[in-house]
């Protein structure tokens, strides 16, 4: 198992620490893990992304050029990003507010509406969660029971609703995800 | 036969390398005193600055270390901070803290460092032989300013002690002299105090000194202790700016 | 021990409060700021001082003073801040005073950029400050390495009562990874190293401990330069580190360091792929720098290519190494830009003599070769 993942979006939507989640989980199962986030002077807005590795082996370069993952989570990465995929690479989008549909043909393209599932949920704030989901139901990168015990560590005990809300949010982008067509 | 006057225990045997008529070795004698009748100096850290006080680490018999230009106040913080029972103690010149060290002393101030500084203020640099410091006076010549100086090109002379008592963190600071036996005895006065609040833990504490520069005033030593009194007091007034507690 | 996932930074930080240090001196910059930051916390909680300075400048007289005092003593900073902070440096090689500087390198020169860089080379090894001082200088790759290397340096700066650099980049200080912490070591300040050649007050039973760097008598001067070559050679034979990778039969040898080397090694792995012998000589230390090791490998290699992030600073000292034995070659991204394995495996390609059509279009970046046998 070799994960070389981008994910990208706004400032804001949460990449960081979903990108964390994962390398969290993926240590707790005993993974070699790496996270690279995007820096830079502003701290809210602007495009962030960040490259993670969840792999068996010793991880080489922490610097993902040619993602087998990506996930976008607005248009302006999915334009950056596409490009980057290795061939039959797999493709997450938050159909939410990506309606285009990907360019390339020789790609595994997966669609899920974070935004709109997680205003169901009734908190929109959990659309990263949602997307987190997916992406496990997709990969079994991770183990859910890791993810489940990282969102802990990560919220703290003393916050449990929002420690069952998040883990809610993951089951649904779980069982949401669905593949679609490339533009043909 | 009792002695009633030597060298104090604070000071070490060596000659001071200071100009004839150059009152920084008064000024060392009366810390040295201090040091001595404060009984601190098994405790006390001096630090030494660049200018003619650089190798005031071979004079006072105490735990030295040579700081950087302008730096003392930043090497005397965290001497402080590694041994807060000590004397922490910078000798520094008008050059040395009134130019390239301002950053540094002020800080120091405004953090309340519960330091001690000597600031000896002659209004020249004379170890690199008379140019003009921060301190020179309107109109007076150094090789920098051979024609005096003047405020149009070179600014005007910084009154420090003026300037940091206006910081929160300062706790006690006095301008003093040693141009006449009077004001020796107040300017070991005042030296004193600066010590004791240092004891007391009370913070911040400078005492600046007006001090002769014969040889790159061109005068001799008696016109020199004269010009003082005429011309320098004047512009840098006597007496506490920043008054701490009596004790 | 239990693995914990943490950024470089504050891997680095909490090790170096592991290894014992008290007292931290710095002044905020991207991309290091996390140093400071968790410093600030920690500190105050293990009895320890952490202080914002009021300039980098500043914060190395701290850590002058510290040091003289005989505390552990530590200060960080990204590139531009490590220049401001070079005079410091020089004093404090000056009077042999143990501590441990951390420069967490961003693209330059001038106010530069903040991403990642490896253009401070020659600054950390050659000196940077003014006079004949050298500073031990590591350079890790991992933030596991973050933490060993800082936690080592400390014991390191005692030993030799020298300064030592951490050399790490903004991608290092800024990345996440699993690492184990080590141990906490008893606080050593003063109280059980030997530092009786500190500034703590002489009790009055002893003579005063006197750090100065002013000897106005060339002869003087003389002396402490000697007795500093003589402590820096004996740093040369004892302190060399370096990794290798796949050098055993390589005839193609890579040289690159920090964080660069990773790119490099997965690149090595791919070319391995398409049978291409090549191998890595990874320095820990850049001073003191591999040169048995790097003339030993030339010997048995084709060529050396050497990968950075800076127009070539490295790659003089593999070419003071291995003479003019070898061509040597260079790649290297710069201005905050990363070599791609992509890119680095291109370059191996082209020195091997292979042809892949896949590769026509090159990477951006610099290219040349240093010597020419």
């Amino acid at each position: 198992m070799d994960q070389r993942v981008v994910i990208s979006g706004f400032g804001g939507q949460g990449i960081m620490s979903m990108a964390q989640l994962i390398v969290y989980a993926g240590m707790m199962d005993g993974k070699n893990v790496s996270w690279v986030p995007s820096y830079g002077p502003e701290m809210r807005g602007g495009t962030a992304y960040c490259n993670l590795v969840v792999s068996d082996m010793k991880i080489g370069s922490p610097v993902v050029t040619k993602p087998n993952t990506l996930i976008v989570m607005n248009l302006p990465s999915l334009i950056k990003f596409e490009k980057s995929l290795v061939p039959n690479g797999l493709l997450l989008m938050n159909s939410s507010i990506i309606s285009q549909r990907p360019a390339r043909n020789d790609i595994r393209p997966y669609g899920i509406k974070i935004n709109d599932l997680a205003v169901e949920l009734g908190n929109l704030r959990t659309a990263n969660m949602i997307m987190l989901g997916a992406y496990v139901e997709l990969t079994k990168a991770v183990s859910d029971d890791s993810v489940f015990a990282s969102i802990k560590k990560v919220l703290g005990g003393a916050k449990k609703e929002l420690v069952s809300l998040n883990i809610d949010a993951f089951k649904l982008g779980a069982k949401s995800v669905h593949a679609m067509c490339a533009k043909i | 036969m009792e002695i009633v006057f030597g060298r104090p225990k604070a000071l070490t045997k060596v000659e001071f390398h200071y100009c004839p008529g150059c009152t920084h070795g008064i000024i060392h004698r009366l810390v040295a005193e201090i040091i001595d009748e404060l009984a601190i100096q098994g405790k006390s850290i001096g630090i030494a600055s660049v200018g003619c006080s650089v190798m005031a680490y071979d004079y006072f018999a105490v735990d030295m270390i040579q700081a950087a230009h302008g730096r003392a106040p930043a090497v005397a913080t965290a001497v402080k901070r590694v041994h807060p029972e000590s004397v922490v103690f910078s000798y520094q010149g008008d050059g040395d803290l009134a130019a390239i060290g301002t950053a540094e002393i002020v800080h120091a101030a405004a953090r309340g460092e519960n330091i001690t500084v000597i600031f000896v203020n002659n209004g020249t640099y004379g170890m690199t032989s008379g140019q003009m410091a921060p301190t020179t006076l309107i109109g007076q010549k150094c090789t920098t300013c051979p024609e005096g100086r003047d405020p149009g090109r070179a600014g005007y002379p910084i009154r420090m002690s003026e300037l940091l008592a206006t910081l929160d963190g300062a706790t006690y600071i006095s301008r003093e002299s040693v141009h006449t036996p009077a004001r020796i005895n107040s300017a070991k006065k005042a030296i004193r105090k600066a010590f004791e609040v240092q004891l007391r833990k009370e913070g911040f504490s400078l005492v600046e000194i007006l001090s002769t520069c014969p040889i790159n005033w061109g005068l001799n030593p008696v016109d020199s202790l004269k010009r003082v009194e005429d011309e320098m007091v004047p512009f840098y007034p006597l007496g506490e700016i920043k008054k701490c507690r009596e004790v | 021990m239990e693995k914990v996932l943490m950024k470089g930074n504050e891997a680095l930080a909490e090790s170096a409060i592991r290894a014992g240090c008290r007292y931290y001196f710095g002044y905020p910059i991207t991309p290091q700021s996390e140093i400071p930051e968790y410093l600030s916390k920690r500190m105050p909680q293990v009895g320890g001082v952490f202080l914002q300075a009021e300039s980098e400048v500043a914060a190395i007289n701290m850590v002058y003073g510290a040091a003289a005092a005989g505390a552990r003593t530590m200060t960080s900073s990204s590139s531009l801040g490590i220049s401001l902070k070079l005079e410091g440096i020089s004093y404090i090689a000056a009077a042999e005073l143990p501590c441990v500087i951390v420069n967490i390198m961003r693209g330059g020169p001038g106010l530069g950029g903040i991403q990642p860089a490896q253009s401070d080379y020659f600054q950390a090894t050659k000196g940077g400050g003014h006079g004949d001082y050298r500073l031990i200088v590591y350079a890790p790759s991992s933030v596991q390495e973050l933490a060993d290397m800082t936690y080592q340096a400390f014991d390191i700066a005692d030993m030799y009562r020298n300064p030592v650099m951490i050399l790490g980049d903004g991608l290092l200080g800024q990345m996440m990874e699993q690492v184990e912490l080590p141990e906490f070591k008893e606080n050593k300040l003063i109280k059980t190293a030997d530092k009786s050649w500190a500034a703590t007050g002489t009790k009055e039973s002893r003579p005063p401990n006197i750090f100065n760097t002013l000897y106005l008598d060339p002869e003087k001067l003389e002396e402490l330069n000697l007795a500093l070559f003589e402590k820096y050679k004996a740093i040369e034979s004892r302190e060399v580190r370096a990794e290798e990778y796949m050098t055993a039969d390589a005839d193609l040898l890579l040289v690159a360091y920090g964080i660069t080397a990773r790119i490099v090694k997965t690149a090595i792995d791919e070319a391995r792929k398409k049978g291409i012998k090549a191998g890595l000589m990874r320095p820990i230390t850049l001073w003191p720098f591999p040169k048995a090791l790097a003339n030993q490998l030339s010997a048995q290699v084709k060529c050396i290519l050497t990968v950075e992030m800076s127009q070539g600073q490295l790659i003089e000292d593999v070419c003071l190494a291995v003479g003019r034995r070898v061509p040597v070659h260079f790649y290297g991204r710069v201005g905050g830009m990363i070599p791609s394995v992509e890119a680095v495996y291109h370059e191996i390609c082209r020195y091997a003599g292979m042809k892949d059509d896949a590769l026509l279009e090159l990477d951006a970046g610099i290219r040349y070769t240093y010597a020419e046998v």
